[in-house]
């Protein structure tokens, strides 16, 4: 039976985990490739890579951090963040990025999302929304959720599979860093209107909040950040708790 | 020494990676005469069935010649699909047909909420011996990502099941595939890979 999969996302920032690291495991603090050492250990099914600053500038350092990553796992690695081109998809895929993540630039330039679904193979491309629930809806946001892109996210999540995604990466920018869980509702609603998976992110703060993306939330995927660098909220603490909760998973 | 055939479809990094990390050495061949030396060989691939066709009659009567020559071949994901007669996703491209059979589209299941791309982690359901499948048990999970399958035929040597159950594994004399990515699956991905190059030695 095909499993759901547990992700860990790293934000990153000049090579360093910038997001989520907290104080109980400061020797861990900082290093994306330590951390994805553990997260291996631990039986994370996926990593993702996100550029949080993502200029120019920074390219060299994710590029860098990419392969420092990509050499510590045998999983899928994901990199997101400021991939505007086929040329910074490129980049990172030479750097060991399995897929890259788009998200402004797949609303202003949705034909990059076929560029590189035929270049790479759509299993390559996610698309990653971020929404916020508005009159009855959910409204999607870019520039790092500054900006009202004007689309509908059930919508927008349709378009891109129908342009080559391979998956959706879908952010609740209303349960983002909140802790108080997945926003179930939007999850379903795309989740149920598109064929490719669609991984959830946004408000994960305890093991239940897991369960219910991936019973009421119809999550094929979960993402999450900071509650993995608890000691207490460890990969494999989290993979037994759903897996005797009926939610299938690699143990 | 290990020819990688990289016909131009999509992303070698990972396997190129995987290979490094098991010391073996291993080259990519910029045409098919570059076969001759190698002891083994690799045919990767992501995306599309189309893609094969890259790999045009000289390719083909090298990698087929080799083959009846006795070389290991191991063909991953779209590469195990190539060993086949052909495929539905791209009907006018003919695959190496050295096992008998077609491949066809994945069946989904939206009241299990089963879809296609198959994309994830699942189980490999041994069928019997396997040289691949060495020092792994049945249950075993690897990761997955595709839209179409291979038919469960006599060198199936472990399936998997989505909404119905497929090749995942397949093994005869000297020729192995695989459905998933054995360069993106961990430990378990890591020990089919070193057994395909224990063969080649």
């Amino acid at each position: 039976m095909l499993t759901k999969r547990i992700i860990a996302c790293m934000d990153v920032r000049d090579g360093q985990v910038v997001k989520g690291v907290q104080f109980q495991q400061l020797r861990h603090a900082g290093d994306p490739a330590e951390l994805a050492r553990r997260y291996n250990v631990e039986g994370i099914d996926e990593v993702v890579i996100l550029d949080i600053t993502a200029t120019l500038q920074n390219r060299q350092a994710l590029a860098q951090t990419i392969r420092a990553v990509a050499h510590e796992i045998f999983l899928p690695l994901t990199v997101g963040g400021g991939i505007r081109s086929e040329e910074d998809a490129a980049a990172a895929v030479d750097a060991g990025a399995d897929k890259v993540s788009l998200n402004t630039a797949a609303l202003r330039q949705p034909e990059l999302i076929t560029t590189l679904a035929k270049r790479y193979g759509s299993q390559a491309v996610i698309v990653a929304i971020d929404a916020k629930r508005r009159d009855g809806g959910f409204a999607v946001y870019v520039r790092s959720g500054t900006t009202d892109a004007a689309r509908d996210g059930v919508a927008w999540a349709r378009e891109a599979e129908s342009r080559g995604a391979g998956e959706i990466l879908l952010t609740s920018m209303d349960r983002d860093g909140t802790k108080s869980g997945f926003d179930c509702e939007l999850t379903a609603a795309v989740s149920d209107a598109v064929d490719i998976p669609v991984i959830a992110s946004g408000g994960a703060g305890a093991f239940e909040h897991f369960t219910d993306v991936f019973t009421r939330g119809h999550a094929d995927a979960a993402l999450a950040a900071s509650i993995f660098h608890y000691a207490e909220s460890s990969v494999s603490d989290l993979k037994r708790y759903l897996q005797a909760k009926g939610v299938p998973m690699r143990l | 020494m290990i020819a990688l055939v990289d016909y131009g479809a999509g992303n070698l990094t990972s396997v190129r990676k995987a290979l490094t990390a098991l010391g073996a050495d291993f080259i990519v061949p910029s045409a098919p005469d570059e076969l001759r030396g190698a002891r083994g060989l690799i045919v990767p691939g992501v995306g599309h069935f189309g893609t094969t066709a890259a790999l045009d009659a000289p390719w083909r009567d090298a990698i087929g010649g080799a083959v009846r020559s006795g070389l290991p071949l191991f063909g991953i994901c779209v590469g195990m699909q190539w060993l086949f007669d052909g495929s539905d996703e791209a009907p006018g491209v003919a695959g190496l047909g050295v096992i008998a059979g077609r491949i066809t589209r994945l069946a989904g299941d939206a009241e299990r909420r089963l879809k296609v791309p198959h994309v994830g982690w699942n189980s490999l359901d041994f069928r019997g011996t396997s040289r691949l499948l060495q020092g792994l048990a049945t249950g075993a999970q690897v990761y997955f990502t595709h839209s179409y399958a291979a038919p469960i035929t006599p060198e199936c040597v472990a399936s998997t099941t989505h909404a119905n159950s497929f090749s995942s594994v397949v093994e005869r004399d000297n020729l192995f595939g695989v459905q998933f990515h054995p360069e993106k699956s961990g430990e378990a991905g890591l020990t089919i890979l070193r057994n395909f190059l224990e063969t080649c030695r």
